[in-house]
């Protein structure tokens, strides 16, 4: 062990990106992958592979929900896994012109909740093959999937369905 | 509310002028200054203060963890007892509210509650998409990643069970617009125009860009106590009557289909045919009225309640909140607008200072400054504030301001008293 009393940090050559000088403002970068767990969602993502659109269904009051969730909001009750119907209507509508970042390459593109027959609760959806001013409130609409899966609830999306 | 307490008081409050960007102070010098205000205009002294609540909404934003303490710590309030209350949207409500629950416990007899965010150090989509983290990132998020899509959703439903019209909604942005003209701490007065709404660039049909608020920076304080330190602390305290707070699940797609939870001034007969609250209403803003109209004896709002600061962060949500306030039954929220009721000059002014539409809305700052905003109009001190009184609502006595996160997943609702 020996003191040095004239230590150097080493230098390099990166840099920082300065926006301002007065006051001092700089690009701060961050970057992260995490490690998504959809346990108890699981089977919904893994059912889309399949074609099959899973909601949920409380095993001791029976509501039954088009958006899965494990247990029941009505009685708390663990829920089981039910297949809804690929038919449903629009129970409403947008179409987004702006977005997140993470989904403004994707703008413009039409949000709408699906309502099933015999099913208590919606379902959030994207809806393409029709335009803003072609959508209306009670319009029937078919659920489609990705061949290539992403395991993202946007494995499945709906499309105009023939009255 | 089981049991009440002590009573609560506002003694007095601050707010820094809301701006998109203002990168010569950070948030804790933002705060700073707004305290300053606050503490200035009753000559309170840090020992005074018995401890505080730190609200703020995102950690995404600043990437700063544990900035409350940061907060806590430059103002010169450590060691006293502090915590940070989260909760979306409604953040500075729930804050304000846990103000009141430190002071009516009695657990502290004066207590600073603070809010701040700083929204400037990321872009605009960017943060949307930092906001859009508050819906399920299981089914939510990767599919509309979108407020403004989903609020689009309800303002849709909305129309369609009631017959709203867009016309209404640009209504509601001219009049906070307007009413910020005269609040020099807002961030987008502006005069418009029907037309001016509709035309500006559409964000999320039918939603425009001046149906919708905007990001800021800023901060903003209130110091609530006892009622003995109120009256020696303070010549004009301003009584916080009663609180009330709802909740609503998570994802649109999950709210029921029932009936309406009745105010006194409802009767059932006016919603036959009504499921409620669909996506088309917040049942958890009829919830937070209904605890604090109870627990305050108001059983009808619309002749008990002098003026309203509420959560616009979209034109459509200030139409349906008068509904959830019962000012209007379901379905008249349109028509309570056109007619020109909570215009400054009208029956219930609501959002005189411009609200979030105007203001702007650094999310944990927002509810308190609605605190700020109506403890200055129940004190009649607008004029000394402001230095104009024209947004001062001449026969304030009692106000109610609300707070509401995500799609209307916690709403805060508290009622306040002018008692002098």
């Amino acid at each position: 062990m020996t003191l040095d009393y004239d230590a150097k940090m080493p230098e390099t050559q990166e840099g920082t990106e300065v926006y301002n000088t007065d006051p001092l403002v700089v690009k701060s970068h961050y970057d992260i992958d995490y490690i998504h767990s959809y346990a108890q969602d699981s089977e919904f993502f893994r059912a889309l592979g399949k074609k099959k659109l899973l909601g949920s269904k409380c095993k001791k009051c029976g509501y039954t929900y088009a958006t899965p969730r494990g247990h029941c909001m009505m009685c708390g009750s663990e829920t089981e896994w039910h297949e809804l119907p690929q038919v449903g209507k629009v129970h409403t509508f947008t179409t987004c012109y702006f977005g997140s970042e993470k989904f403004l390459s994707e703008t413009p593109f039409n949000l709408i909740m699906v309502e099933f027959e015999g099913v208590d609760s919606l379902f959030m959806a994207r809806l393409i093959g029709a335009d803003q001013e072609d959508i209306h409130i009670g319009m029937k609409v078919r659920a489609r999937f990705k061949r290539n899966l992403q395991f993202s609830p946007t494995d499945v999306y709906f499309v105009p369905a023939r009255e | 509310m089981k049991h009440k307490g002590r009573n609560v008081y506002m003694i007095s409050g601050g707010v820094t002028k809301f701006a998109k960007a203002t990168p010569d102070m950070d948030f804790r010098l933002r705060v700073k200054k707004a305290f300053d205000y606050a503490t200035n205009d009753i000559n309170l002294e840090l020992k005074d203060i018995d401890g505080s609540v730190a609200s703020y909404f995102s950690d995404h934003f600043q990437r700063q963890l544990m900035s409350g303490i940061m907060v806590q710590d430059y103002l010169g309030l450590t060691p006293k007892p502090s915590k940070r209350v989260e909760g979306g949207g409604a953040t500075g409500g729930l804050a304000f509210q846990t103000g009141f629950e430190e002071v009516a416990s009695g657990r502290m007899d004066v207590c600073a509650v603070y809010g701040f965010e700083t929204m400037s150090h990321v872009n605009t989509w960017k943060g949307n998409e930092f906001i859009a983290l508050a819906s399920d990132t299981n089914f939510d998020y990767p599919v509309g990643g979108f407020y403004t899509g989903y609020y689009a959703m309800m303002a849709m439903r909305h129309m369609h069970e009631f017959g709203t019209t867009v016309e209404q909604l640009a209504k509601v942005s001219i009049k906070n617009h307007g009413n910020a003209l005269h609040n020099p701490y807002a961030q987008s007065p502006m005069k418009l125009t029907v037309e001016d709404v509709r035309n500006s660039p559409m964000v999320s049909y039918p939603l425009t860009r001046l149906d919708v608020c905007t990001m800021s920076d800023g901060a903003a304080v209130a110091i609530l106590a006892s009622e003995e330190k109120a009256f020696e602390l303070c010549d004009k305290p301003v009584l916080v009557k009663s609180i009330g707070t709802g909740t609503d699940t998570m994802r649109l797609s999950d709210r029921p289909f029932q009936k309406v939870p009745l105010l006194p001034n409802e009767k059932e007969s006016d919603y036959k045919n009504l499921k409620y609250p669909g996506v088309h209403s917040f049942r958890a803003g009829r919830t937070a009225a209904k605890e604090a109209y109870e627990a305050a004896g108001i059983t009808d709002p619309l002749n008990e309640i002098d003026l309203v600061e509420l959560h616009d962060a979209y034109t459509s949500s200030e139409i349906q909140t008068y509904e959830d306030l019962g000012l209007c039954k379901y379905g008249e929220g349109g028509s309570f607008i056109e007619e020109g009721k909570s215009e400054l000059n009208g029956k219930v002014p609501v959002n005189p200072s411009g609200g979030l539409l105007a203001s702007g809305h650094p999310v944990g700052a927002t509810g308190i400054m609605q605190a700020v905003f109506m403890f200055w109009q129940l004190q009649h001190s607008v004029k000394k504030h402001f230095k104009n009184d024209a947004l001062q609502v001449k026969n304030a006595k009692r106000g109610l301001i609300h707070s509401h996160a995500g799609t209307g997943t916690y709403v805060t609702v508290s009622i306040m008293e002018a008692v002098k």
